[in-house]
């Protein structure tokens, strides 16, 4: 829809398809007809940490589920972590550490093959400008069946992965404060076991396409939506990447470490959310640099800029290559995330391989507990990116106050830097065409956001719609429920 | 109860019991998982996704039941074709989708119904479904279990509004 009031046209485009949720899009013209400002809307409900207010700590890791259907084990990890150190039982035994594992990279595993064939291939198979009714999953799957079939079964397998370790889908038990409620027993194992070499031989063919095809359009790709940020994650002790625990670490463009193992505990410390008028949802920022200098980027490329190494062959020898790209410096190409998710799905694999070998699957000491305390910070590595969960819990074991941080929350500055260089670079004249609606949405996806997560959603989102002026005076406003 | 019938039959309840009404997908499914019907297969999920399509094609029928925020009282009962074209806008899939995968992906050839029963409150967090809500979950379960008994589903004929005791309303495709 183009709306056009006194010398500023507002173009809205709504929803952004094959992301979950919805978005809405508005990009402000100038006088001249040059695009002002364009800005990605996503409303924000904040009801979930209300919800949970009063209800017992140990039942958290289960309802903290309820936030998203697409990411349930992030969150049931990243709650469960938390409440870990609520019981004083954070030093995980080795046996509930790597059944936990195993679910957070099956979950890796599951969410990575979705995105990257189901919503990211039709981009690359048929082009940006390809009609958007072929240029879905069913196009791939007349055009390309055995990739489609790939990308089903890399997911069957990693549903299955946390099947065993976290039980039923909707209701995951399998993380408790202090531990784990099952081990993996033989038959699983052997179960999951069974398929593995073809589900390794499928990473290495996703990794293979999304590198060539990266590299085969290096020079279309470069800029497309790219710019110069900050980068955020988990990292172990030693540098190396892990996806399930570590400390913080944020490098800006050139690699220079802002800070570095920095415990969870002390995030807030480091990380601060910046409330805008015009956004439902925060802004979160490196507090040393301020909302202005310190949005960062999070999630796969974001790993791969502030890791040192990764402790699995194939995908180390993938990152290698990743990073020759940029001669060792973070790689700030946006369309790049695609290539980095596909390294982070073979590590996945790799780590599933490994532990599937570990007999520590099969131990019976499951849970710890110490100290009791009151306050905790719970932090993974989520697919989409770092994911904080913080709860204060009172002297009667209920949740007094909580606050997450969502990954595609991280990701909310870049996203919208991304539009804007999109809108900037492919806007001609005064209507939206195809070709900059898909580029749009081409954008916003590469980072695999999860609206529904990321805005506590509830069922359909409303849209509104508003017109501004070059001086930003709101001179129509239009809404639906 | 009678077997389901000589057919297998997948019934995928979804929907996030977090949200209130949007949880009588599940709870649907959950009542007939508890029955273990002879070829019954029962999923429960959050939302639908590319891999239903593998285990639909391993069956002759499938039913999604899923909450309908607006619509026919207490349910509506619909056949559903495979249809690609759209549905996979998000990371959820729509049951058409899951229907056109399984087809063309895995060689499957299975009918398809769309059970939606009405929910009313979907505007908070919050686990328990509403009152008016449990009446017609109710009402949804038994017209499930009367078309499984007498062998209606899974052949694919159209039970009557009667079945239900209400004023179900049963369609096709639209």
């Amino acid at each position: 829809m183009v709306t056009v009031a006194g010398n500023s046209k507002c173009i809205r485009i709504e929803p952004v398809t094959r992301v979950e949720g919805h978005g809405k899009v508005s990009i402000l013209l100038d006088e001249r007809g040059q695009v002002r400002q364009a800005r990605l809307h996503i409303v924000e409900f904040r009801g979930f940490e209300r919800f949970i207010q009063g209800r017992p700590y140990w039942e958290i890791p289960v309802i903290v589920q309820r936030l998203c259907g697409i990411c349930p084990v992030s969150h049931h990890l990243a709650a469960a972590k938390a409440m870990d150190r609520i019981v004083g039982g954070e030093k995980l035994t080795p046996t509930a550490e790597k059944v936990r594992r195993l679910m957070h990279y099956g979950q890796m595993l599951q969410s990575h093959a979705l995105h990257f064939f189901h919503l990211c291939s039709p981009d690359l198979l048929f082009g940006f400008d390809a009609d958007p009714a072929i240029r879905n999953v069913i196009g791939v799957a007349n055009k390309h069946r055995d990739l489609a079939v790939q990308g089903v079964m890399l997911r069957k397998y990693g549903q299955e992965c946390i099947r065993i370790t976290a039980g039923k889908k909707i209701h995951g038990t399998g993380a408790i404060p202090g531990g784990v409620n099952k081990n993996v027993s033989i038959e699983e194992r052997d179960f999951l076991l069974k398929d593995f070499e073809q589900i390794r031989t499928w990473g290495r063919a996703a990794l293979k396409l999304a590198k060539d095809y990266t590299l085969a359009h290096l020079d279309q790709l470069k800029d497309f939506g790219s710019f110069d940020s900050n980068h955020l994650s988990i990292v172990r002790g030693d540098g190396a990447l892990d996806l399930y625990d570590g400390n913080l670490r944020a490098v800006d463009a050139t690699g220079r470490k802002i800070f570095d193992q920095v415990d969870n505990q002390k995030y807030l410390e480091y990380v601060a959310e910046e409330v805008r008028p015009w956004s439902y949802m925060k802004f979160p920022f490196i507090r040393s640099l301020g909302p202005q200098q310190g949005w960062y980027r999070v999630g796969p490329l974001a790993r791969l800029n502030t890791c040192d190494f990764i402790d699995t062959p194939e995908a180390e020898a993938a990152r290698r290559e990743f990073m020759a790209l940029t001669q060792n410096k973070p790689n700030n190409i946006t369309m790049a995330y695609h290539w980095a998710r596909m390294i982070e799905l073979l590590h996945s694999i790799e780590v599933i391989g490994k532990l599937l070998h570990d007999r520590d699957l099969q131990g019976t000491d499951l849970v710890v507990k110490g100290k009791r305390r009151s306050e905790a910070v719970g932090i993974v590595e989520a697919p989409r990116g770092t994911l904080f969960h913080h709860y204060r819990i009172n002297e009667n074991d209920q949740v007094a106050m909580a606050n997450l941080i969502v990954s595609t929350t991280n990701n909310n500055e870049p996203m919208n830097r991304a539009v804007q260089r999109v809108c900037q670079e492919y806007l001609s004249g005064q209507q939206i065409t195809e070709g900059l609606l898909n580029r749009v949405e081409v954008a916003i996806r590469a980072y695999d956001p999860c609206l529904s997560c990321a805005t506590h959603a509830l069922g359909q989102m409303p849209l509104v719609v508003e017109l501004l002026d070059p001086q930003g005076r709101l001179l129509d406003r239009k809404s639906r429920p | 109860m009678a077997a389901v019938g000589a057919r297998k039959t997948l019934l995928i309840g979804y929907g996030n019991p977090g949200r209130r009404d949007d949880g009588l997908g599940p709870a649907l499914a959950a009542s007939f998982e508890a029955l273990r019907l002879p070829g019954l297969t029962v999923e429960i999920d959050y939302q639908l996704s590319v891999e239903h399509a593998a285990l639909a094609a391993e069956h002759d029928v499938v039913v999604f039941a899923d909450a309908a925020a607006s619509g026919p009282e207490p349910f509506s009962f619909r056949a559903v074709e495979p249809k690609g074209e759209c549905g996979f806008s998000t990371h959820s899939v729509s049951p058409a989708g899951v229907l056109a995968l399984a087809h063309e992906l895995f060689g499957g050839a299975c009918r398809g119904y769309v059970l939606g029963v009405r929910g009313y409150d979907f505007g908070e967090f919050g686990e328990g479904l509403s009152s008016p809500a449990r009446a017609n979950l109710a009402a949804a379960v038994e017209f499930l279990k009367a078309g499984f008994r007498e062998g209606r589903v899974d052949v694919g004929i159209q039970p009557d509004a009667a079945l239900a005791g209400s004023a179900a309303h049963f369609g096709e495709d639209s």
